[in-house]
Formats: C-alpha cells, sequence, structure tokens
C-alpha cells in the first residue's frame, strides 16, 4: 500500500485532466447512496403494493387459514408459513451441532496444511449454486431417502408418530436435508473465521489454569465468539429461510400442512415458484402476499438476532460477517 | 501427609492446596474422557460435514462431463427427442446477463461505497443497514420485484434479469467496498489534502487504487454468487429455447436450464442438466478462486 | 502430589536464605514462612528446539522453594521459551521438542505419565499482557482455574476467590462488584486478577512471563510490591528484560544469552546480589553494566 503514496499526485493529469470540484464530488456520492436508497424504497414498495389487493379481498387472517385452492378462492399461508419452518428448523438443527463441531476441529483441531486445504474447500462449497444442490438432491438424494433412509427412520423412530405415511423420497425431510447441506459451508467458514480470531492468549490463559483441551473451547473460545456464531446462524437461517429451487425440487409440493417428516410440503418461496405461471387477479396478489411474509419473517429472524447481539454487549461482528 | 510436618498444621493455604490437588488428581480422568468424547464428536462433525459436500462435487463431475461434447457448447437447446441438443443459448444469456448486471452494479456500488466510507449521518446509518438487510432478503424477492416493477411494463426480457441479480449484488459490493475504502490508511488521503488536492482526484488516485484488492475480492465474490442466482430469473427472462443475445427480448441462462430440466422424465434432458451444473459450478468456483489468487497478486505487488 | 514437594529428596541443598515474617501491607495480615529451603524445580541440561532449530539448550539450575527466582538476558536468548517449557505451554506447537529433565519435586515434568493439566494445575502462569476471560465476571475470571480442575463446592471456590483476590491486593477494590466484569477493570487492576487467577489454584510455582511489560510505571511498582508479597505464598519464577527489576524482586538469577548460533544459553546462576556485583563471567558483567542487549 505504501507504494501508493509514493505515486505523484500530479501524474494523475498526464492521464486525464477531468476533475471535479470538492461539492460536485460530494454530491456524486450522495447521487450514488440515493440511487440505493431510492431501489430500496422501490423495492419495498412494488411487493407491498402488489399484494394489497389479497389483503382487500382476503383480509388479513387470510394469511393464518389453512386452505389454498385457487378453484374455490382460498389463499391460506399457513401450509406454507410451516413448510417454511419446518424445513429450515430441520436445516439448523443439523447444520448447528455439526457446523460448530466441524468449524471448532478446523479452526483448533486440525493440522496447518489441511486446515488451509479445507477452510477454502469449505468456502469455495459456500459458493456452489443452489440450483446444482437441487438438481443433486433430486436425481440422487431423492432414491436414496425413498429407498433406505425414510424406512429406516420409519422402522427406527416410527412409534414417534414423526414418520408416518408412503416412503416418497421427496418432502419435508429430504428439504430439510438439502437445505442444511446448501447452509453448511456458511455456517462452518464464518463460525471458523469468528472462532480462530479468539486471542491466543485466552486460550493459553486457560490452558495454563489446567483446562483440558475441551474446557479451553467450551469455556472460553465458544463464548468469546459467541456474537459471531450468532451472526453465521442468521446468515445460515436467512439462507435457508429463503432457498427456492433446491426446495422446490425436493420438497414434494403439496398445498396441505405435513402431517409427518415424510410428507410432501412446500414452503412461502416453493409455493410462489410453483404457481407463479398460471396465477392471475387475487391469486397473483396472494404470491406477492406469501413473498411479503417471507421477506417479514426473514427481517424478523434478522432483527432479534441483532438484538441479541447487541445485548450480549459485542458489537459489529453480523455487519462485518455479512459481507463475508 | 509428611507435608504437614514441615509446615505449621494450621496453615490454611497448605491445606487448601492439598484439598484442590486432590479434587484435580480425582476429577482428572473423567475431564480427560470427557475431553476426548467432545473432541471426537467435533472430527466425527467434520467427517460428515466433508462427505456430503464431496459428493455434490464428485456426483455432479461425473454425471456433467459426460454431457460436455462439441453440440453441448455449441447447440442451442432442443427439446426431448431431437439430438445433439446443447446450451449455447443459456451460457450466452448467462454472459450477457451477468456482463450487464456487472457493468451496471459495480461503479452504482463503488459510488454508494464511497459514500458509505465518506460519511457518518443518518442517512448514510440507514443506507448502510438497509444494504446489510438487502444482503439477506431472499433473491426470489428479487425476482418478484423485476416482475412487478420492469416485467409488466416492458415483457419478459434479459436486462431485467440483470436487474434483478444486480439488486443481488449491489449490496455486497457496496458493503465490501465500503469496508475495503475505510481499509485505507487515513494519512495517504491526509497527504492528498495537505498538498491541496481535491477530494475527486484523492479517491481516484489514492483511495480506489489502495482498496483495489478489496473491491475487486468483493465484486468478483458478488458476481459468483449472481450468476448462479435462479429464481430471480425465473421471474424476468422466461427462458427461450433459441439463440438470443439481444437483451431486450427473453433469453436462457444456465441456471434456468438445470431447474426446468431436472424436473423432466427424459434421461437425455437431465444429462443436459449434469453438464450445465457442471460448467455453472466450475464458472462459480473459477470466479472465486480467481477473486483469491488476484486479490492476494494485487497484495504482494504492492509490497 | 504435595507431600512429594516437601519431602527432602535432595540433601545437597544449600542453606536456604532467611526470609523473614511475611506481611501482606495491604491487610497486614502476616504469613508463615513456609520455606523448606529445598529445591521445588530442577533443570538439568533443558533445551527446547523449534523443528530441529534449538532456541535454548544446556540450561540446568535449581529453583529453590519460597523463592524468587528471575530469568533475564536480552531479547531471543530464550528467557520466555524456557518458561514455557517448565509448565509444558509448548505442547501444542507440533514441531517444539523439549530436551532434557525438568523436575518438580519428585514429578518428571516431560514423563509420559505426567498428565500436562495437572501439572499446569502445580505450576501457574502470568502473562505478559493481562489476559482476563472478557465474558467471565471478576468472581468467575477468580474461581476459572478450580473449575477446570473439577471443583464445584461454593464454600471452597469462594474461599480459595477471597484468599486469592486478597493476595493479589485486589479484594477491597473489588470485593463489592465480584459479578462486574472483568473488563471494567483497569490494565494494572487486570493483570492483578490473571495473577489471583493464578493463585486460587494453589500452585505450587507460579511463573511470570514479564508481567508488567505491558503497564504503566506506578501499575508495574504495585506488581513488583506484589510479587515480593507473594513469596510467602508460592516459588515465583519471572522473566524480565528489566534489570531493576530483576535486583529488586528476585533472590537468584539466571543469566541467558544468545550464543553465535542465535541459540539462548546458561551463562551464570547465582543469587542476585552476586550476580549484579561480582559475577564469575565477564559477559555477565557487561550485561548488567548495560554494555549489550
Amino acid at each position: 500500500m505504501a507504494a501508493t503514496s509514493s505515486e505523484p499526485l500530479g501524474r494523475g493529469q498526464r492521464h486525464s485532466r477531468f476533475s471535479l470540484p470538492n461539492g460536485g464530488y460530494r454530491a456524486i456520492l450522495i447521487v450514488g447512496g440515493a440511487i440505493f436508497a431510492a431501489l430500496v424504497i422501490w423495492f419495498l414498495y412494488s411487493i407491498v403494493n402488489q399484494s394489497r389487493p389479497a389483503f382487500s379481498t382476503l383480509g388479513f387472517s387470510w394469511i393464518f387459514q389453512k386452505t389454498w385452492n385457487p378453484n374455490l378462492k382460498k389463499f391460506g399461508l399457513l401450509p406454507f408459513i410451516l413448510g417454511t419452518l419446518e424445513t429450515t428448523a430441520i436445516a439448523m438443527v443439523l447444520a448447528v451441532p455439526i457446523g460448530l463441531g466441524s468449524a471448532l476441529a478446523l479452526a483448533y483441531l486440525v493440522p496447518q496444511r489441511a486446515k488451509v486445504l479445507l477452510g477454502t474447500a469449505v468456502e469455495l462449497l459456500a459458493a456452489v449454486p443452489s440450483v446444482v444442490y437441487g438438481l443433486w438432491g433430486v436425481i440422487a438424494l431423492a432414491p436414496l431417502f425413498r429407498e433406505y433412509v425414510e424406512p429406516f427412520f420409519s422402522s427406527t423412530f416410527g412409534w414417534t408418530g414423526l414418520f408416518n405415511g408412503a416412503d416418497s423420497g421427496v418432502g419435508l425431510m429430504l428439504a430439510g436435508s438439502i437445505l442444511f447441506v446448501m447452509v453448511l459451508p456458511t455456517m462452518v467458514a464464518i463460525s471458523r473465521d469468528v472462532l480462530a480470531v479468539v486471542p491466543k492468549e485466552q486460550v493459553e490463559g486457560a490452558m495454563a489454569l489446567g483446562a483440558t483441551q475441551w474446557q479451553v473451547l467450551r469455556k472460553v473460545v465458544l463464548p468469546e465468539a459467541r456474537a459471531g456464531l450468532l451472526g453465521a446462524f442468521i446468515l445460515a437461517t436467512g439462507r435457508a429461510l429463503g432457498e427456492t429451487v433446491a426446495v422446490a425440487l425436493v420438497i414434494g409440493n403439496s398445498d396441505y400442512i405435513a402431517h409427518s417428516l415424510k410428507s410432501p410440503s412446500a414452503t412461502l418461496a416453493s409455493l410462489i415458484i410453483n404457481n407463479f405461471g398460471e396465477a392471475s387477479g387475487t391469486e397473483l396478489a396472494a404470491l406477492f402476499g406469501a413473498g411479503l411474509v417471507l421477506l417479514a419473517i426473514g427481517l424478523t429472524v434478522n432483527s432479534v438476532a441483532r438484538a441479541l447481539v447487541r445485548r450480549s454487549g459485542s458489537s459489529g461482528s453480523v455487519a462485518s460477517v455479512a459481507v463475508a | 501427609m509428611t507435608t504437614l510436618s514441615f509446615d505449621s498444621p494450621a496453615d490454611p493455604i497448605l491445606e487448601r492446596r492439598r484439598q484442590i490437588q486432590g479434587i484435580a488428581k480425582a476429577t482428572v480422568g473423567r475431564r480427560k474422557t470427557y475431553s476426548r468424547v467432545a473432541i471426537g464428536i467435533c472430527w466425527v462433525f467434520l467427517v460428515i460435514a466433508v462427505i456430503p459436500l464431496v459428493a455434490v462435487i464428485l456426483y455432479t463431475l461425473a454425471k456433467g462431463l459426460p454431457a460436455w461434447s462439441t453440440g453441448f457448447f455449441t447447440q442451442p437447446t432442443k427439446p426431448e427427442g431431437i439430438p445433439n441438443g446443447g446450451v449455447w443459448n443459456a451460457i450466452l444469456g448467462t454472459v450477457i446477463i451477468g456482463a450487464i448486471a456487472t457493468a451496471v452494479t459495480i461503479p452504482l456500488g463503488l459510488l454508494a461505497g464511497l459514500f458509505l466510507a465518506e460519511s457518518d449521518g443518518w442517512a448514510a446509518g440507514a443506507i448502510r443497514f438497509s444494504a446489510d438487510v438487502m444482503t439477506g432478503v431472499p433473491s426470489i424477492l428479487m425476482g418478484i420485484f423485476g416482475y412487478i416493477a420492469l416485467v409488466r411494463t416492458f415483457g419478459y426480457a434479459g436486462w431485467i434479469g440483470a436487474f434483478s441479480i444486480g439488486m443481488i449484488m449491489l449490496p455486497v459490493i457496496m458493503r465490501a467496498g465500503e469496508t475495503a475504502i475505510r481499509g485505507v490508511d487515513p494519512h495517504l488521503s491526509e497527504a492528498g489534502l495537505a498538498l491541496g488536492a481535491r477530494k475527486f482526484m484523492i479517491a481516484r488516485r489514492i483511495v480506489l487504487p489502495a482498496a483495489l484488492p478489496g473491491i475487486i475480492t468483493g465484486a468478483l465474490l458478488a458476481i459468483a454468487r449472481g450468476v448462479g442466482e435462479t429464481a430471480p430469473l425465473l421471474f424476468t427472462i422466461f427462458g427461450n429455447q433459441y439463440l438470443q443475445a439481444n437483451p431486450t427480448k427473453p433469453m436462457e441462462a444456465l441456471p434456468l436450464v438445470i431447474y426446468n430440466y431436472s424436473s423432466q422424465p427424459y434421461a437425455d434432458l437431465i444429462q443436459i442438466a449434469w453438464g450445465a451444473a457442471l460448467l455453472l459450478m466450475s464458472a462459480v468456483l473459477i470466479l472465486n478462486i480467481g477473486s483469491r489468487w488476484l486479490a492476494g497478486f494485487l497484495q504482494r505487488e504492492r509490497r | 502430589m504435595t507431600e512429594q514437594l516437601s519431602r527432602p529428596t535432595v540433601p545437597t541443598a544449600p542453606t536456604p536464605p532467611t526470609i523473614e515474617d511475611n506481611v501482606n501491607l495491604t491487610t497486614g495480615e502476616v504469613f508463615l514462612d513456609r520455606s523448606t529451603g529445598h529445591p521445588v524445580m530442577q533443570l538439568k541440561d533443558v533445551g527446547v528446539a523449534f523443528g530441529g532449530r534449538a532456541a535454548v539448550r544446556n540450561v540446568s539450575f535449581d529453583v529453590f522453594d519460597r523463592e524468587i527466582t528471575a530469568l533475564i538476558g536480552p531479547s531471543g536468548s530464550g528467557k520466555t521459551t524456557l518458561l514455557r517449557a517448565l509448565n509444558r505451554m509448548h505442547d501444542t506447537v507440533r514441531s517444539a521438542k523439549v530436551t532434557g529433565k525438568i523436575m518438580l519435586g519428585d514429578t518428571d515434568v516431560y514423563s509420559g505419565s505426567t498428565d500436562p493439566t495437572l501439572l499446569r494445575s502445580r505450576v501457574g502462569m502470568v502473562f505478559q499482557r493481562p489476559n482476563p476471560f472478557p465474558t467471565m465476571s471478576i468472581y468467575e475470571n477468580a474461581v476459572a482455574g478450580l473449575r477446570f480442575n473439577g471443583v464445584r463446592k461454593k464454600a471452597l471456590l469462594d474461599e480459595a476467590a477471597e484468599s486469592a483476590l486478597v493476595a493479589a491486593a485486589l479484594w477491597d477494590s473489588v470485593s463489592d462488584r465480584l459479578k462486574a466484569h472483568a473488563s471494567t477493570l483497569s490494565g494494572g487492576e487486570q493483570q492483578r486478577l490473571c495473577i489471583a487467577r493464578a493463585l486460587a489454584v494453589e500452585p505450587e510455582v507460579l511463573l511470570m512471563d514479564e508481567p508488567t511489560s505491558a503497564l504503566d510505571p506506578i501499575a508495574t511498582k504495585r506488581i513488583e510490591e506484589l510479587i515480593g508479597e507473594l513469596k510467602s505464598r508460592v516459588t515465583i519464577i519471572i522473566v524480565t528484560h528489566n534489570m531493576q527489576q530483576a535486583m529488586r524482586v528476585a533472590d537468584r538469577c539466571a543469566f541467558l544469552l544468545m550464543g553465535e548460533d542465535r541459540t539462548g544459553e546458561l551463562i551464570e546462576f547465582s543469587s542476585t546480589s552476586k550476580l549484579f556485583s561480582e559475577p564469575d563471567d565477564p559477559r555477565t558483567l557487561d550485561y548488567v553494566n548495560g554494555r549489550f542487549g
């Protein structure tokens, strides 16, 4: 960076005589910020405005009704809200322990060379497009779930009542699992980063008191990283809530509330994508309304988590990891 | 206790030391077993995490490579039953849409990023907050936005797909740009100010070049994320089985091909989908690896 | 293990320096003289190498009970490296190898049957920069070591925490806000909290790695006074680059110097007064007179 300062300022004039007075420069920056602000407002306005007919025709309670049947002019969103929350819950129940454990291993247990290799691999996997995961889920995993995974869960955990119904492969379980695989790299990569920056002095301080390796990780490293870990959790949850195509390919797309983990179901996003083509009038407005509900759920998760981070006393990490 | 023969038997400190060391010794076996089990679980979790991820990559490679023929790269998509179908129209569409989105969002994102880096008022705070929130908004909503705001007026078109994808890329570029610009040593621009340079010149000649590695990394990552998106395109470019290079018309794109073909019952279409998946994945991974390499390279150049 | 510590295993021990009853200047509490006059730690031909490259070698000396032993020498002479070998802090560095023999009482520090976590509960450590656990309260910091070592009994935790905080001259200022975060303390107070945290486990030896290097002169003075008061309770080995500090606090000094091959070696080990006034080795004289380093 130092080289930049030694570059004489005058050289700029040789390339281009164009310059702006400070006021003009400032004005251009403000225009840049204003365009973005305008886009955000336009975005919010569009979605709210276009879903308004659904609210005016169906009333507010429409969101929580159970029946989606365009022929009967019923557009209840409850099955899809539940489907969204259920698939996300399955994904996060798996991703939190497995992601945290892997991140701890990557940050503190794996030898240096493997650390770099595995770490880079995980970061790259976070970038694999979601449609690729969807393709893999529907072609490779769905038969596997139908033949092996679902029968196994039905026979072993059938008594819980969570695994009733036919083994169809596609359904809540598969959708949750695909989401788990998709959010895992995000979870691991960010968690590993925030775990690895816990100061070495803290780790050594605990070690020097006679702590076992796990005590060091559990009592010192994890608590110190918790704000950043929460940031990883929010990002992963946000991704799971809003994922569209991968879920639409493997969830089975049913308009009814799922009665077991094997049932086909649908999420708000998969509802929109599957019905958008033929929808018009109130149904289209209801689909936009579903988008609005999805946005509201996402923003709620985001702001609750931000508030939690703020209360826990650590600042900034969420904003900084959001860009990472 | 031989200890006590050397010391006053009433000494509370030696008594406590004996007590604590006794407890430490009595519990060390349990504590170490617990530690080993917990650490072992971390290892197991790491293996569990790696398996599906490796499986996705290998599966895509194994299924996708056989689809890569000359026709795959030179022919447009063809309906089931017609041989020698390719994805040339989708490759062209993805490249054109990605290029338009990049060409618009990078300058705009940089301006907004500079604005954020140089302002601390409530307006900048609100914009920064919305940018953070927008990075987390599900991509399908950007597709809906593009549909409502533009498709209804102009009809399905490639440039609207670029608009929707740009909406996803913009906040990422803004925040990455802001972070990179804020990371530039303030002394550099102060030196420029002291020499009487205008702020525009300082930004152009000092700040932006110094922040370039961070900006490029952010931009490449944003592009990689943008071109892999499917949902926004479904609402905006519609898909087009013919070759179409005019972005004001409906276009095809790689993610759309994968999505549409993956639920088809025909083996040849599914093979095309795998080929397209491998191509898209490779492109995204190359952009990612490239951004790292370039950032590292520029960083070294400056030293 | 306590038995092992005090058993007179080395009959050749020199006459112990007499230490009068110690008075804690803050509390007025009188400590007993617990010195046994025997070595607590014995180093025989100790060396530390990283990836095959020796950082320090051929170090042999005895550390006597309830004395303060200072490791001095210019930077790069391996003082800290040597200190960290004493409680096996190099265990986490894969390339690190410690040779020679270090005995803690009857325990061979590097024997395969010695558990490093148990060893570290007997040999405490205070670091260069204050490193209290920022997510824990003052009280939780003070009892952290006890909890790590399996102590659950509230009475014992409270008693040990109070005793350690009193000994670290921190009790009076924090007794009414034990639940406050450790980060609310000043730098000097944080370092004293770290000392209390180490003391609460009641170690036999306390290792201090330049404990005042990150502190201002007033905080440094208080820590130095504290070190003097602590020696009735625990044997101290302190690394310092500050010769005045070594002179003020230490009973004995080990002088290390980096040789031609950039490996630290022990040049001289003797009582502080001898080392600073009439050292055997001319290099020691040069160093203590400020001629190099």
